[in-house]
C-alpha cells in the first residue's frame, strides 16, 4: 500500500507493506540515525517525532505515519550538534549508539517542559537506556545545555 | 608540558555520533545484500535427526540454506584470543548435537527479511530430546556428557578432559595454607554464587561479509578482536587467512561480548557459498540467549585472621559454569582468585584452586572485569563478613591488611606492586562519602533505613607477556600525521586517547594526526582492545613509535639543513639548525621524503609486557532500604580511583559512572532464569532489567592517581576494573541496613522484604 507523509520537512510518497514498522520504513528512506536496540519497546534509540510527539519507530506501524509529519535526527541536524556538542564535552556519548534516540527525547523535552527540575528530567527520559554512561555524563549535559539556554534568556 | 594528556579531550568521532551519522555496521551494508538469519533450537540438548528444508529452499528470495551437512567438520573456538587459545576447540558452524537453547540448526540466506523469516518456517527439523545438564553444581563426571565428541581438542594444558564434562581445573598456591588457618582465630568459610550477566551492548552482534576484486573474503563487523576474527573465520571455515581481511568500523558498545566471534561466521559461509554480500543482525533475544555473558561462577572462601583482624590465610575455591561451550572458561577463572586475593598483601599464605565445567545452559564469554568481578564479590563479601565478625570498622580491617606499593604479590605471578594508592583511594571514598558519621546505618522518620558498605578492588593492565599493542605513524606532505592502530575503539575513546599521547609526543595539535583503525590488511597487528589493555599496551607502542618518526624527522631535517642530527632541534613544527637558526617546516620535510627519497617518513613499533600493573580502588555505596517493600535505592556512590595517570580525564570519569552503574544493575535487579527445561526466561530488556536513569542513583567519581613506571605517562588501565565494587558494596550496605547476609546475586527486593520477614518471625 502506498503512504504519503512528511518525512523531515519534504514530502515522502511511498509503498509499504501493512506489517512495515515505521522503524524500517524511515531506515530505508535513508535515516540511519534511527537503530534498534531491543524489540521491545524497552530501550528507546529508536526515538522519532511523529507529529513533534517523541514515539517508540519500533513500536509504530509505518501506515500510522500517512498524512502525518515524522521527524529523524536527519532533520534536526543544527539542534543535534548543539545539544550534541554538550553530551561530547562530557564524554558522555561513548559509544554513541543509543545518542540519537536520546538526543531526539532531549530535545522533545526542552520544547515540553519549561525549566524542569532534576526529577523531571529523569522521569522524562527514563525510557532511554544507555549501557556505557552509567546516565551521570548524560545529566551534566543536560544541565549545562539547558543553563545556557536559561542565560540566553536573561540577557 | 602536556597539552592533551590528563586534560578532557572530546573524543574525536563524537560529533559524527551524536548527530547520527551512518558510520556502524548496518549503516553501511554493501547493495543487494542477503541477509542472513538462523533457525535456533528450542532444546537445550538434542539430536538432530532429520532436517528437510526442500520446501524452505523453494520460497521465492531464497538463496541458500545451509545445515550440518555442508559445514567444515573440524572444531574451533570463538574466543578471541591469542593463538594457541586456551579456550578448547569445542564448537561446529552447525552441529548435529545441540547443547544449548538457540544452538543453531540451519542458516539461512535471502534477498529479504520477509523471504527468510518465511523459509524458516518451513524447515522441518526431527529432534532426538535428550535430557539437559542445568546444574553446574552436578556438572562434573555427571553421566550427562556436553561435549562426547572424540575431536574435542584443548590446545593448551588447561586440565580439559570432556569425558568429565571438564573445560579446565587447576590450582595455584603459595604457603601452607592449612597450618595457617589452623592457627587461626577466627575463619569466615561461606560460598558465594553470581551469575550469567548479559553486557547489553546496545548495538547487537552483527556481521556482513562480502567477496572484494581478489576474490577474498571481507568482512565487517562489530568486534573488539579484528585480527582474532581473521584466524577465527580461518578456523572455522578451513580457509588460509591471506584470504580474510577483517575491518572495524565504530561500535555500538562492547564490554567484553565483542571479544568472540559470535555472528561472524554466518555471513561468511554464505557469502564463500554464494559469491554474495551477507549480513546477520542479531536480535536483542538472540544476543541474550546465545551471546557471550558472563561465566556463572561459585566460590568457596575460607577466609582466616587473628583476633586483631590480621588476614593470615585465603583459601579461594571457583567453580565456573562455562555452559555449552568453552570460550574464554580456562581464562576468566583465573581472574577470580588472582585478582582479588593480591589485595591483601599481610596474608601469609592462599590457595587458588578452580574447575571450570560445562553444561547445557548458555555459553560465557568475556564480560567486563573478566572473573575478577565474580572473585572480588566473593572475597570482598567474606572480608566484610569477617569485619562484622570481629565487631570491626570494615574501612579499618581493610586499611589494616590492604596491599601496598612496593610489595611482592604471590598470588598476582609473583609480579612486584610498583604503583598503588589503594590506602589513599580508602580514604578519599571514605571522606566522600561522611562514612565515620554515617557507618553502618540510621533509620529515618519514614521507616527507611539508610545505610552504607564498602568495597576494594583491583584489575589488570594487558595480559603480561601475551599481548601486543602497534602503532604505525605515517608523516604526510602536508606535514601532517596518520597513525593506524590495530587495537579497537568501541565507545571507549582508544582512536582521541592514543591520539592524544601522540600529539603530546610530537608536540602537535590533535588536529594534525588522523588515527585510523581497524582493518587487517593495512593496521599493524594489535590483538585488539581487552584485557585492560588499549591504554596501557598500545598506549605505550604510541610512544615507542613516535620516538623513531622523530628521529626520522629530525634526520631528515637535518640533512636539508646540511647539519648533523646534534645540531638541529625539533619542536614539533620545525627542525631547526642551531648553529643558524635556519629551520625548514614538517610541511617541507614532508614534501622532501615524497621526493626522490630512499624512504618516506613513517615507524611502526611494537610493544609488549611483562607484567600487569593492577589498578585499584575504593567504592562506597549509600543506600536507602525500604524494609516493607525491600526496595533498595543508590542515594550515593562515592569511587576513589587509582589508575595511574588519567590520559583523558573525562573519558576515564565517563568509564568509572558506566561500569559502576553495570555493577549496580547485576547486584539489585540482572536476574537469570531457566526454566526446568533449559529455556532462559531473561531473553528481553522487559526481563532482564538493566539499570535505567532512574536506578543509577547519585554517582560521585575522584582520582587518586599513582604513577605506574611502565605505562605511558605513568597510566594503568581504568575499563574493567570500575565494575568491581558495586555487588560487594551494595551486599555489605544491605547487612548494615538489615542484618541480612546476601551471598547470591542479584539481591532483589522480594529477597530482602521476604528476608526480612522471616527475620522477624525468628
Amino acid at each position: 500500500m502506498q503512504i504519503e507523509l512528511t518525512l523531515n520537512g519534504r514530502p515522502c510518497k511511498a509503498e509499504v507493506t501493512p506489517d512495515t514498522r515505521l522503524l524500517e520504513f524511515v531506515r530505508q528512506q535513508g535515516c540511519a540515525s534511527v537503530k534498534c536496540g531491543c524489540e521491545t519497546s524497552n530501550c528507546g534509540l529508536c526515538t522519532v517525532w511523529l507529529d513533534e510527539k517523541p514515539v517508540l519507530s519500533c513500536s509504530v506501524l509505518a501506515v500510522r505515519a500517512n498524512g502525518h509529519k515524522v521527524t529523524t535526527l536527519e532533520g534536526l541536524q543544527a539542534q543535534a550538534a548543539e545539544f550534541g556538542a554538550f553530551l561530547a564535552d562530557e564524554g558522555a556519548e561513548q559509544c554513541g549508539y543509543c545518542s540519537p534516540g536520546f538526543i531526539m527525547n532531549v530535545l522533545a523535552m526542552e520544547k515540553e517542559l519549561k525549566q524542569p527540575t532534576e526529577e523531571e528530567i529523569q522521569q522524562y527520559l527514563a525510557g532511554n537506556l544507555c549501557r556505557c554512561s552509567g546516565y551521570q555524563g548524560q545529566l551534566r549535559a543536560i544541565h549545562r545545555y539547558l543553563n545556557r539556554k536559561q542565560e540566553e534568556n536573561h540577557e | 608540558m602536556n597539552k592533551y594528556v590528563s586534560a578532557p579531550v572530546r573524543k574525536r568521532d563524537a560529533m559524527a555520533l551524536v548527530t547520527g551519522q551512518p558510520v556502524y555496521t548496518s549503516d553501511l551494508l554493501p547493495a543487494h545484500c542477503l541477509t542472513v538469519k538462523l533457525l535456533r533450537s528450542p532444546h537445550a540438548s538434542a539430536l538432530i535427526k532429520n532436517i528437510r528444508t526442500d520446501s524452505a529452499k523453494r520460497v521465492p528470495g531464497i538463496a541458500c540454506i545451509l545445515t550440518w551437512e555442508d559445514v567444515p567438520n573440524v572444531r574451533f573456538t570463538q574466543a578471541g584470543q591469542t593463538y594457541p587459545e586456551p579456550s578448547p576447540y569445542d564448537r561446529l558452524i552447525l552441529d548435529r548435537r545441540i547443547r544449548c537453547e538457540g544452538d543453531p540448526v540451519a542458516i539461512v540466506a535471502g534477498e529479504t527479511p520477509q523471504a527468510v523469516d518465511t523459509a524458516l518456517r518451513l524447515i522441518k527439523v526431527e529432534y532426538e530430546v535428550l535430557e539437559p545438564l542445568l546444574d553446574f553444581t552436578k556438572a562434573l563426571d555427571n553421566p550427562i556428557l556436553v561435549h562426547p565428541e572424540e575431536d574435542f581438542k584443548a590446545l593448551c594444558d588447561v586440565g580439559a578432559d570432556n569425558r568429565r564434562n571438564l573445560c579446565c581445573c587447576g590450582v595455584n598456591e603459595e604457603g601452607d595454607v592449612e597450618s595457617k588457618l589452623a592457627e587461626c582465630d577466627i575463619i569466615i568459610d561461606q560460598t558465594y554464587h553470581t551469575l550469567s550477566n548479559s553486557q547489553a551492548m546496545m548495538e547487537t552482534f552483527r556481521t556482513f561479509t562480502q567477496l572484494d576484486a581478489f576474490g577474498r573474503l571481507q568482512v565487517t563487523s562489530s568486534t573488539q578482536v579484528p585480527f582474532h576474527v581473521r584466524r577465527i573465520l580461518s578456523n572455522a571455515l578451513q580457509i588460509p587467512k591471506s584470504r580474510i581481511r577483517v575491518i572495524k568500523p565504530r561500535i555500538g558498545g562492547g564490554f567484553g561480548a565483542k571479544q568472540s566471534a559470535v555472528s561472524e561466521v554466518f555471513p561468511a559461509i554464505v557469502t564463500l557459498k554464494t559469491g554474495r554480500p551477507a549480513a546477520i543482525e542479531y536480535t536483542r533475544a538472540e544476543s541474550m540467549t546465545n551471546g557471550s555473558p558472563r561465566h556463572e561462577m561459585q566460590i568457596h572462601i575460607r577466609l582466616g585472621a587473628d583476633k586483631e583482624g590480621n588476614i593470615k590465610a585465603i583459601d579461594l575455591h571457583t567453580l565456573s559454569n562455562a555452559g555449552a561451550y568453552g570460550e574464554h572458561g580456562p581464562t576468566t577463572v583465573g581472574l577470580s582468585g588472582h585478582k582479588s586475593i593480591p589485595l591483601y598483601g599481610k596474608a601469609e599464605a592462599f590457595r587458588f584452586s578452580w574447575d571450570v565445567v560445562y553444561t547445557n545452559t548458555m555459553s560465557g564469554g568475556a564480560y567486563r572485569g573478566y572473573g575478577a568481578t565474580q572473585g572480588i564479590f566473593a572475597l570482598e563479601t567474606a572480608v566484610n563478613e569477617l569485619a562484622a565478625k570481629l565487631n570491626m570498622d570494615p574501612c579499618v580491617l581493610r586499611s589494616k591488611n590492604m596491599v601496598k606499593e612496593g610489595q611482592v604479590m604471590p598470588a598476582y605471578y609473583g609480579e612486584m606492586l610498583n604503583s598503588c594508592t589503594l590506602d589513599k583511594c580508602m580514604e578519599k571514598a571514605k571522606a566522600m562519602i561522611d562514612w565515620d558519621n554515617k557507618y553502618p546505618a540510621k533509620q529515618l522518620e519514614n521507616g527507611h533505613i539508610r545505610s552504607v558498605g564498602v568495597a576494594m578492588a583491583m584489575q589488570g593492565s594487558a595480559i603480561s607477556n601475551v599481548d601486543i599493542g602497534s602503532a604505525e605513524i605515517r608523516l604526510t606532505d602536508e606535514g601532517y600525521y596518520i597513525m593506524l592502530i590495530g587495537a579497537t575503539d568501541m565507545g571507549t575513546g582508544c582512536d582521541t586517547i592514543l591520539g592524544q599521547i601522540a600529539a603530546d609526543c610530537l608536540d602537535c595539535d590533535l588536529e594534525r594526526i588522523t588515527v585510523q583503525g581497524v582493518d587487517t590488511d593495512q593496521s599493524p597487528y594489535d590483538c585488539g582492545s581487552y584485557a585492560s589493555s588499549t591504554t596501557y599496551l598500545t598506549g605505550m607502542a604510541v610512544i615507542k613509535t613516535c620516538e623513531q618518526i622523530r628521529e626520522k624527522i629530525v634526520a631528515q631535517g637535518a640533512s636539508m639543513l646540511n647539519c648533523s642530527v646534534e645540531e638541529v632541534e625539533f619542536d614539533g613544527k620545525c627542525v631547526r639548525s642551531l648553529l643558524d637558526q635556519k629551520e625548514v617546516t614538517l610541511q617541507e620535510i614532508g614534501y622532501a621524503s615524497f621526493s626522490g627519497s630512499y624512504s618516506v617518513i613513517s615507524a611502526c613499533v611494537s610493544h609488549t609486557s611483562p607484567v600487569s600493573p593492577p589498578p585499584f580502588m575504593v567504592g562506597i555505596a549509600e543506600i536507602d532500604l525500604d524494609p516493607d517493600t525491600g526496595k533498595v535505592e543508590i542515594v550515593d556512590y562515592a569511587a576513589a580511583v587509582d589508575c595511574g595517570t588519567v590520559i583523558n580525564t573525562n573519558l576515564a570519569r565517563v568509564q568509572t559512572e558506566g561500569g559502576l552503574v553495570q555493577g549496580i544493575g547485576m547486584t539489585l535487579t540482572e536476574n537469570i532464569q531457566y526454566s526446568p527445561k533449559g529455556n532462559l526466561w531473561n531473553n528481553s530488556f522487559m526481563q532482564y532489567k538493566i539499570p535505567t536513569r532512574l536506578d543509577a542513583g547519585k554517582l560521585r567519581v575522584e582520582f587518586e592517581s599513582s604513577y605506574e613506571p611502565t605505562g605511558p605517562f605513568g597510566a594503568k588501565s581504568i575499563g574493567e576494573l570500575v565494575i568491581n565494587t558495586p555487588a560487594p558494596a551494595i551486599t555489605n550496605a544491605i547487612y548494615n541496613a538489615t542484618g541480612l547476609q546476601f551471598r547470591s546475586l542479584p539481591i532483589t527486593s522480594e529477597q530482602i522484604a521476604m528476608g526480612l520477614l522471616t527475620k522477624n518471625k525468628e
